[in-house]
């Protein structure tokens, strides 16, 4: 298969659904933005798919914790053909409150039995309780993530007010354990946050920005890579191209690695 | 205390304390407060009230919907208090007000159930406190209650613990509206003396009498004498019958100050056509006569925005907005319901446009200021606090704009004293949209026609928002009304957004849209209705959030949320749908005629039938007279230059209110969101406020749409001419300094006053007014868009039972937005090579500093180093000898060749310098030429200049360029962090870019 059908949700708040979509396209997908409310009178168009994108915004505007009530519409309505389509050799990315989402569904990070559904983890409130719009740095974790290929930092803005990755010790031991912890925010010389503010912008247990699925296929992350998808996306690139004015703006940002590994994985 | 209710409460709590982050930064606010006990830990519920019979098993399942079983445990019916409490505070919201956890939350019971709640049911959320503190005192409770709860919009209940314990937990609470059965509509007389007229127009229609016998008024129709006498003759001669109290309340929002600006609208002196006509609407049509084929401006002063030329296929539009009355009372309702509010006057303009930009101002007092204000004598009603406006206000933004997914990316924040009586809070929205649309239609231009349904679209109409458009005409006083305070509701708005702008409009599905803000759909649908000569309204079919509510209150309510489509009958089944599958409540309400009447009904009885044309027209003409103002403006006595300590004063200018770095605003705000910001509200590592950003729009397009504003409430203290002319230079020029060239410019006005009757503010009303005409004429760039606010003023007293009244600094608003060709090109201000040369670009007058309504006259004062009277002087500025000098800069900033650009405001040379240091951590040195007073050079905020760094090489072709303007090398950025200025050879100021940064960061460290 060459070129991967993406389909995004939208609605209810989602609203980061037009820069995700261009991000793939960009990198050769054919994407398609669907209402939740579409998607669930016509469930099994999911098929037609090969990548699921539940992307960043204020589904139900965070209230009764952020992607707790899209989750639910989901898991009411849309739980069979989210089964069948993980099933198969598809992919599943979350971003930001796409992540909260797939966190709430029980998609992220899976059982121990690698059963889906139960919630295991939460993202709750940052430990400064107040919305955090920053540029962060990122480790790639020793992990299986299929969007992480060849990926070992990055440098990705975050934009959100319940980004606070929390588990039991045990969770936690088991999702290293099993490789399920994707990227975790660092220092600008790569070292650990230590659960520093504003390093780690949210006071995440273990530093943890990012989770996927046993396989590497699901995955989901607290950063927004379509915001870094080109290089004047950087909050340097002022700077940067005032001292080299041959430098092109639409030049690979941090950020687009993860679209192409999306679509490099059907190729 | 529950035997009369029947409900049920669910209380989610965190498992594990350690979690509860909110609880315990709340704690650390509330130990800052004057209490008498220290409060050891604080605990958060959130409670869910569920109204109506629900069995146990389906209580268990509903919490199983709103909890998180990693993190939560949940009380079902039962109370234990967490931890060892003391004391427990609930704070839930007064019936009738808007519930956004509520609504998600019924959402959610009816996604997983399949069914909405039944009218019988609803659902409620509150807040409950835990409070760890031994001997709270009765003042404490109050303290804590004022800072946790607003009493005009909350309810809140403390129990002590034992009262808690032998009350079995806090009580069942259901705040159902409930509301008499309406009266119906009445017939208000006017037939009666004038003394009784003005108490009309003042307090309104009497609802009834109390048990002394005395009226009790509905709230301010804000109608003066002039015009009910207008309205009486009016129905008298024409209508032949007394106004209902329908049309008298229509007439008053139609006719507020608000809606009709009846101040800029009126003659004034020698001005027959009036300031608005005359002078803002005048320049922009003399600089587009100018422009010809050349003009940028496609829509303006007609539509909800103003809309420019983007590119061949795109518009932009801008609007900025004030909502300075309700942020006063609530400012989180306030300022939430007015970012989320311009956010419409985006998707109203023409056939709808995207909002792709939020702006927000937020002009206060020193948030340190604690000194009590009163509304009312005996101490009572007492005024919010600066600190807690500004964060109330700072949260309605964040939660308005975030929520909707609009990057919100340009801001500032001012402090002036005179504004610890009414803040004033700006919101804007900048959007995008096509030209055309995919159905071939001008996008700017659009008409309902007779024969189209009125449909209302979005949230439910309530009694919430009765009175604001005639509320915000009238100075803030005890009697205001609380039903004045809103709170908005992002999702609900976004929701009917994304429906409208990228579907409904793509099938062209309506024929005119437009924005329900003040008044209404009495100011909506008239105001519509004008386009094809009449409407038929029947009022039953709007959709109301409870029963109960009079046709008036329906009519003019400003519940929030909601647009006003004309829609094709044969549209209308598809737009149906398309809203319904969206989750969008969409009602057919009337449909629009040509009868040349603005005619509603209710249940079949006529409750309104006038001429439209005197519903918009009839309000009668005034001629306003000024009287000149003294001039506040004086000479200063400077301290000894010998006895002042420069790198003192340097430091704690960046650490001034208005100078001192914003960023804990800026990084609340998602400024990314939309992928196409560029230069971002804070610039370099060192994230330093920026004055101008830049989005990119289009992914595939070089374009950018830059924005700034500018105001100078100090200097409008002494002379108001010169404040709108400096705001418009400082705009004009921020926007130059990204590389915006003067001819893709457009500017906006907002005018916030105060005591617009007296005729020496309207004098310096009038100054203010022409200047902007001089100014933007000179600089080409058009007016687009604009709007007033006259009565900030508060009338109130202090704690002695003083009369006290604060007005706002006679403020203007300048907002700037323009094209930027390539955005490859744009530059920040940061320092960024080292060896780079610095130049001060344009004026050099070392002999006459004008210090007034600067920040270091400011500073001088409040060091006690000059007299508190000391005024000085407005700059001698005129804006025709910039003209050339702009547009050689211009040719200059097109080539690239700048590394930086800084445009000189508030605090002069100094904070550009300081600023672009601190920005990538590259110190500098500078040289003050040898004659000059070294502060005033530094300090002095004298227009019309640039901080710019370039590389060596290429400067002596710079000089070249602007050899007849000024271009005066100061120095070179370093290699090091250190700041050394000198003088004759002698260092002045002597810093580091490390050391400033702490200065100019720790102001709001705490916030």
């Amino acid at each position: 298969m060459a070129q991967p059908q993406v389909l995004l949700l939208t609605g209810y708040g989602i609203n980061c659904e037009e820069e995700t979509a261009y991000a793939f396209q960009a990198c050769g997908a054919k994407t398609k933005i669907m209402h939740v409310n579409d998607l669930i009178a016509a469930p099994e168009t999911l098929s037609d798919y090969q990548i699921f994108v539940v992307p960043g915004g204020f589904s139900y505007g965070d209230d009764t914790g952020s992607g707790n009530a899209l989750a639910n519409k989901m898991r009411h309505s849309l739980w069979s053909e989210l089964m069948e389509f993980v099933a198969a050799d598809h992919l599943v990315l979350g971003i930001c409150n796409g992540f909260q989402v797939l966190v709430n569904l029980g998609l992220l990070p899976g059982g121990s039995d690698n059963s889906l559904g139960e919630r295991r983890v939460a993202l709750i409130a940052n430990s400064s309780a107040r919305y955090e719009c920053r540029w962060v740095n990122l480790a790639a974790a020793d992990s299986d993530t299929v969007f992480l290929r060849g990926v070992e930092s990055l440098f990705l803005p975050v934009a959100h007010g319940e980004g606070r990755f929390f588990t039991t010790p045990e969770t936690l031991a088991e999702l290293q354990e099993r490789r399920q912890i994707a990227l975790r925010y660092v220092d600008n010389e790569n070292r650990p946050a230590a659960g520093l503010f504003p390093v780690n912008p949210n006071g995440s247990l273990d530093d943890v920005a990012a989770l996927c699925a046993v396989g590497g296929r699901i995955f989901g992350l607290m950063p927004h890579p379509e915001r870094a998808f080109r290089m004047n996306h950087l909050p340097s690139w002022p700077e940067y191209s005032a001292l080299n004015p041959e430098a092109e703006w639409q030049k690979d940002g941090p950020g687009r690695i993860i679209f192409a590994n999306a679509v490099d994985y059907f190729s | 205390m529950t035997k009369n209710l029947i409900g049920h409460r669910l209380e989610i709590f965190f498992r594990d304390p350690e979690l509860d982050t909110r609880g315990q930064l709340l704690r650390d606010k509330l130990n800052a407060l004057d209490l008498s006990v220290t409060i050891d830990n604080l605990r958060l519920s959130e409670v869910y009230t569920l109204e109506g019979n629900f069995s146990p098993a389906r209580l268990r399942e509903v919490a199983g919907l709103l909890l998180n079983p990693v993190i939560h445990d949940v009380l079902i019916d039962e109370s234990r208090p967490l931890g060892s409490a003391d004391a427990v505070l609930e704070v839930g919201f007064l019936p009738g007000v808007t519930d956004n956890i509520a609504h998600s939350a019924a959402a959610t019971l009816a996604d997983a159930w399949g069914e909405v709640l039944s009218p019988d049911q609803g659902i409620y959320s509150s807040t409950v406190y835990y409070l760890e503190a031994k001997n709270l005192s009765d003042g404490d409770y109050r303290l804590i209650g004022r800072f946790l709860a607003n009493a005009l919009i909350e309810r809140l209940h403390w129990k002590d613990r034992s009262t808690y314990v032998a009350e079995a937990g806090m009580d069942l609470v259901i705040p159902r509206v409930k509301l008499k059965e309406h009266k119906g509509v009445s017939r208000v007389d006017l037939n009666i003396p004038e003394a009784d007229l003005i108490a009309l127009g003042k307090g309104g229609i009497i609802d009834h009498y109390d048990a002394a016998g005395n009226p009790v008024r509905r709230g301010p129709l804000a109608l003066d004498l002039n015009s009910l006498k207008t309205i009486a003759d009016y129905f008298a001669g024409v209508e032949k019958r007394a106004p209902t109290d329908l049309e008298l309340e229509a007439l008053a929002q139609t006719w507020s100050e608000h809606c009709k600006h009846t101040i800029f609208a009126a003659a004034l002196d020698d001005l027959e056509d009036g300031l608005y006509k005359t002078y803002i609407k005048g320049a922009t049509k003399k600089i587009r006569k100018d422009r010809g084929d050349d003009d940028i401006c496609v829509s303006v002063f007609v539509d909800n925005s103003g809309g420019i030329i983007f590119d061949d296929d795109y518009l932009v539009t801008d609007k900025v907005e004030t909502h300075n009355s309700p942020s006063a009372l609530d400012p989180f309702g306030g300022s939430i319901t007015g970012i989320v509010g311009v956010n419409r006057d985006t998707l109203g303009f023409g056939l709808g446009a995207k909002p792709i930009i939020n702006r927000y101002g937020f002009c206060v007092a020193d948030p340190a200021d604690s000194k009590p204000l009163y509304r009312s004598k005996n101490q009572s009603n007492q005024a919010l606090r600066p600190r807690r406006i500004l964060d109330g206000i700072v949260d309605g933004v964040r939660v308005g704009g975030n929520c909707s997914g609009i990057p919100t990316t340009q801001g500032f924040l001012t402090f002036h004293p005179g504004y610890k009586g009414k803040p004033l809070v700006f919101v804007g929205t900048v959007g995008l949209l096509p030209r055309v649309t995919e159905a071939g239609r001008l996008s700017h231009e659009k008409a309902a026609l007779a024969g189209d349904y009125i449909v209302v679209l979005g949230g439910r109409v309530g009694l919430d928002g009765i009175h604001g458009a005639t509320f915000s005409s009238e100075a803030l006083t005890g009697g205001s009304p609380a039903t004045a305070v809103q709170i908005g509701d992002p999702i609900t708005q976004k929701k009917f957004s994304d429906a409208i702008v990228k579907e409904a409009l793509q099938r062209n599905l309506y024929s005119s849209i437009t924005d329900n803000g003040a008044g209404g759909i009495s100011c909506s649908v008239a105001e519509m209705a004008r386009e094809c000569g009449g409407c038929r309204v029947e009022l039953e079919k709007v959709p109301v959030k409870y029963p109960g509510m009079s046709p008036w209150e329906i009519w003019i309510s400003e519940s929030q949320e909601r647009m006003t489509l004309a829609v094709p009958p044969e549209k209308w089944p598809e737009l149906e749908k398309l809203m319904q599958s969206r989750g969008v409540e969409a009602t057919v309400i009337g449909e629009f005629t040509a009868s040349g009447r603005c005619q509603v009904s209710y249940n079949g009885e006529s409750v309104m039938d006038i001429e439209l044309e005197f519903l918009h027209d009839g309000l009668p003409n005034k001629h306003l007279t000024t009287k000149i103002w003294p001039s506040a403006e004086n000479d200063v006595l400077l301290p000894e230059a010998a006895d002042l300590v420069l790198t003192d004063l340097f430091l704690k200018m960046f650490k001034r209110l208005n100078l001192a770095s914003h960023a804990y605003v800026a990084n609340q705000y998602d400024f990314e969101v939309q992928g196409g910001t560029v230069l971002k509200p804070l610039v370099g590592r060192g994230q330093v406020d920026a004055f101008t950003t830049v989005v990119q729009p289009l992914p595939e397009s070089e374009k950018g749409v830059s924005l700034s504003q500018s105001l100078y409430p100090a200097l409008s203290d002494i002379n108001t001419y010169a404040a709108a002319a400096v705001a418009i230079d400082t705009a004009v020029r921020n926007l130059m300094a990204v590389g915006t060239p003067l001819s893709r410019m457009a500017l906006l006005d907002n005018f916030c006053w105060c005591s617009s009757d007296d005729p020496e503010r309207l004098w310096q009303l009038k100054e203010c007014v022409r200047a902007c005409y001089e100014t933007a004429v000179v600089y080409g760039t058009p007016f687009i868009s604009g709007k007033d606010s006259m009565y900030n003023d508060f009338s109130g007293f202090d704690a002695d039972d003083k009369e006290v009244k604060i007005s706002v600094p006679p403020t203007i608003l300048i907002s700037s937005i323009g094209v930027v060709p390539d955005v490859a090109r744009v530059r920040s201000f940061a320092f960024v090579k080292p060896g780079d040369l610095i130049y001060l670009l344009g004026a050099y007058l070392p002999a006459d500093y004008d210090l007034g309504g600067s920040e270091y006259l400011a500073l001088l004062r409040d060091q006690g180093l000059v007299v508190d009277t000391a005024a000085g002087h407005a700059p001698q500025f005129a804006p025709v000898t910039q003209l050339s000098f702009y547009q050689k800069v211009e040719k200059a900033v097109a080539t690239g060749q700048f590394h930086s650009l800084y445009s000189l405001a508030q605090g002069g040379l100094a904070i550009a310098a300081g600023k672009g240091a601190m920005a990538e951590g590259l110190g500098f040195e500078l040289q003050i030429p040898g004659g000059d007073r070294a502060d005033l050079f530094l300090f002095n905020e004298h227009p019309g200049r640039f901080l710019v760094t370039i590389a060596p090489d290429k400067a002596p072709g710079l000089e070249k360029a602007l050899a007849e303007n000024c271009c005066l090398q100061l120095g070179r950025v370093r290699d090091d962090d250190k700041i050394i200025i000198r003088q004759n050879n002698a260092a002045a100021v002597e810093t580091t870019t490390t050391e400033l940064l702490s200065a100019y960061r720790s102001t709001f460290a705490g916030f």
